[in-house]
């Protein structure tokens, strides 16, 4: 894989300037004013289960997306990291499960949270590193599933099977930010937040130097680069971005249990920033769109047809298989295709299309 | 051989000042893959600011060697010495972060990065910056130290092309440049001139020769016309053992040299 997102460093005799907001694409306008408004004509279950669901799963994928598009490091432990912050926003804040939980305000519980999460991703990222391709995947994967079995029997701090319930964002400025609108707007400013920073971050040093480690590791070392360090920060800040999506997700259903964060989730991660693509940080917000979609409606159309609803992992299924076979790339890497297609002069069929 | 007089010479000026600290001292270096032994009690010593090729044909363990001293494989046995310092047991970047330098025989560059991004990544590689999740501004150092030495390797016409897109020649002035990055202070070149044009080597030697003098390097190449014009001493190598050493032109008319390497029909890829 070659390096694709860093061409556009700022650089120091760049022509004339433009002024700032004239250097932001079209698309980003259309999209970013499309999503501002979107809660004018939008029902509260679209704004808050579609949009939502989209923009906090999305946030778990993109962590996935920037170890492994930028890192080439497939971490499965991503929605294990989200469960775990969610997790301690439960036991560090309020929830209706007052034995464990500590009550406290949120300006710690959060932070604490983050922090936790934090720290777990880079236990597991310094164990990982030391593995390659599929190694990481099973790595990541047994640690997940450890998550997942402890979280399921552990009575003390996790309260075993059945989680914690009645957690609740707090209400900040007076707002309620449990109602459709309000959570429509805070999920979308995080989950901005996070797009803006993995693609700040993939153009600023530690970012060239992550994928640059990516393909070719040894050279990096022959640069003075710490190879298995930057791989470990990679993992600490991906699970920065994994930790605010499990904390939203949180407080979404308002519940976290050991399901939330299964062997199952995990691999949906996988699948959403696979069937997005995993080369550019807009893929995993437009899987996840995709596989919100097929399961929130998927269930009503298969009704339709006389099928049983429960087949919906189906149709996710064969979508995943038709994606992977026709664009390893995912949907952004069909769209690039697409593109490079309609640039291609149609006389001499010669253009720079895909390989 | 008068350009060659005056670098010994600025060698020797410079080495009362540096004081006695070799630049490189390696000791019994040997090296195994298995039964195979590709270096055999290496001891060589190069001086602060020398200038050494070392030559030999394919498979005599040049490049081997390198791999060594740099770090990219651990010696089997042996001392290695940089500026005074036992780096043996370094990994990579702790020799580089130390000032040694390299560059690969074959480019190991970032092909889908600018040719100035690959130079900053590799000024970033030994400074503090590497970790930075700040995005370099105007102003900064680096990409600034980064800008000048893609123009030492005159390469400052595609400056923002893609490596991938470049001319082989220019792909190894970029690793040359790379390997400028950061103040280093010994480099060994990893035979720089395979491939090139005539232009290009022209080039070349003018690069190497217009070095800083305090900038020693080993440089391994078949081209003897490139390794004599640019180095003060030589090395030859074969089977993995060094097989003598001295001024180039003793080693030119050297007849064991001269019927191994220089000479009939034995003698390996000039270039």
């Amino acid at each position: 894989m070659a390096i694709t997102e860093s061409n556009t460093l700022p650089r120091t005799n760049s022509g004339q300037r433009k002024v700032w907001f004239e250097r932001i694409p079209a698309s980003y306008w259309v999209v970013g004013i499309a999503l501002l408004i979107m809660p004018a004509f939008a029902s509260d279950f679209a704004l808050y289960q579609v949009f939502g669901w989209t923009f906090i799963l999305g946030m778990i994928s993109l962590s996935l997306m920037f170890l492994g598009g930028y890192g080439g490091m497939v971490s499965l432990v991503q929605m294990s990291i989200a469960g775990l912050a969610g997790y301690m926003v439960a036991i560090f804040g309020d929830s209706a499960i007052t034995d464990i939980s500590m009550g406290w305000p949120w300006y710690i519980a959060i932070p604490l949270a983050l922090i936790v999460a934090m720290l777990f991703g880079t236990i597991v990222g310094s164990l990982a590193v030391r593995t390659e391709g599929i190694y990481t995947i099973m790595i990541t994967l047994a640690v997940a599933a450890a998550f997942f079995y402890f979280t399921r029997q552990n009575y003390i701090i996790f309260n075993g099977f059945s989680g914690f319930n009645g957690v609740l964002p707090p209400e900040l400025f007076g707002v309620d930010w449990r109602q459709s609108k309000p959570f429509y707007y805070l999920t979308l400013f995080w989950a901005a937040v996070a797009y803006f920073s993995v693609l700040y971050v993939s153009r600023a040093p530690f970012g060239l130097a992550l994928q640059g480690v990516r393909d070719n590791p040894r050279r990096m070392a022959a640069l003075g680069y710490s190879v298995n360090a930057h791989r470990i920060a990679a993992y600490a800040f991906a699970a920065l971005i994994a930790g605010t999506g499990g904390i939203l997700l949180t407080w979404q259903s308002a519940q976290i249990s050991p399901g939330t964060a299964g062997i199952g989730p995990a691999i949906d991660i996988l699948v959403i920033a696979v069937i997005g693509g995993m080369r550019r940080p807009a893929g995993p917000f437009i899987g996840a769109f995709i596989y919100v979609l097929l399961k929130t409606f998927a269930i009503d159309v298969l009704l339709s047809v006389g099928l049983s609803g429960e087949r919906f992992q189906l149709l996710i299924g064969l979508g995943f298989l038709a994606i992977v076979f026709f664009s390893p790339d995912g949907l952004l890497g069909l769209w690039d295709r697409w593109q490079e297609f309609r640039k291609r002069d149609p006389l001499l069929d010669r253009g720079e299309g895909p390989l | 051989m008068t350009l060659l007089d005056r670098a010994t010479s600025s060698v020797s000026d410079r080495l009362s000042a540096t004081g006695t600290a070799n630049a490189l001292e390696l000791r019994q270096v040997s090296k195994m893959f298995g039964a195979l032994v590709a270096l055999a009690d290496i001891d060589m010593i190069v001086k602060p600011g020398e200038r050494r090729a070392v030559l030999g044909s394919n498979g005599a363990g040049k490049t081997t060697l390198f791999n060594c001293i740099t770090g990219d494989f651990a010696p089997t046995t042996g001392s290695i010495r940089f500026f005074g310092e036992e780096v043996a047991a370094f990994p990579a970047q702790e020799r580089i972060r130390r000032g040694l330098r390299r560059t690969y025989q074959i480019s190991l560059l970032f092909a889908g990065l600018s040719v100035l991004d690959n130079v900053y990544l590799a000024c970033c590689g030994v400074s503090r910056g590497r970790f930075s999740f700040i995005r370099p501004g105007r102003d900064d150092a680096l990409m600034a130290s980064a800008e000048s030495l893609v123009q030492v390797v005159h390469l400052d016409d595609v400056r923002e092309t893609k490596v991938e897109d470049l001319s082989y020649g220019q792909q190894r002035q970029l690793e040359i440049a790379m390997a400028l990055s950061g103040a280093p202070r010994f480099i060994l070149f990893d035979e720089p001139a395979a491939g090139l044009s005539p232009t290009e080597r022209r080039e070349l030697i003018d690069i190497l020769t217009g070095l800083p003098s305090h900038m020693g390097f080993i440089i391994i190449e078949h081209d003897m016309d490139v390794a004599l014009r640019v180095a003060e001493s030589v090395t030859m190598m074969h089977n993995g053992r060094i097989f003598k050493e001295g001024k180039p032109a003793e080693i030119e008319d050297d007849e064991e040299v001269q019927a191994l390497y220089l000479g009939g029909e034995e003698g390996l890829g000039h270039g």
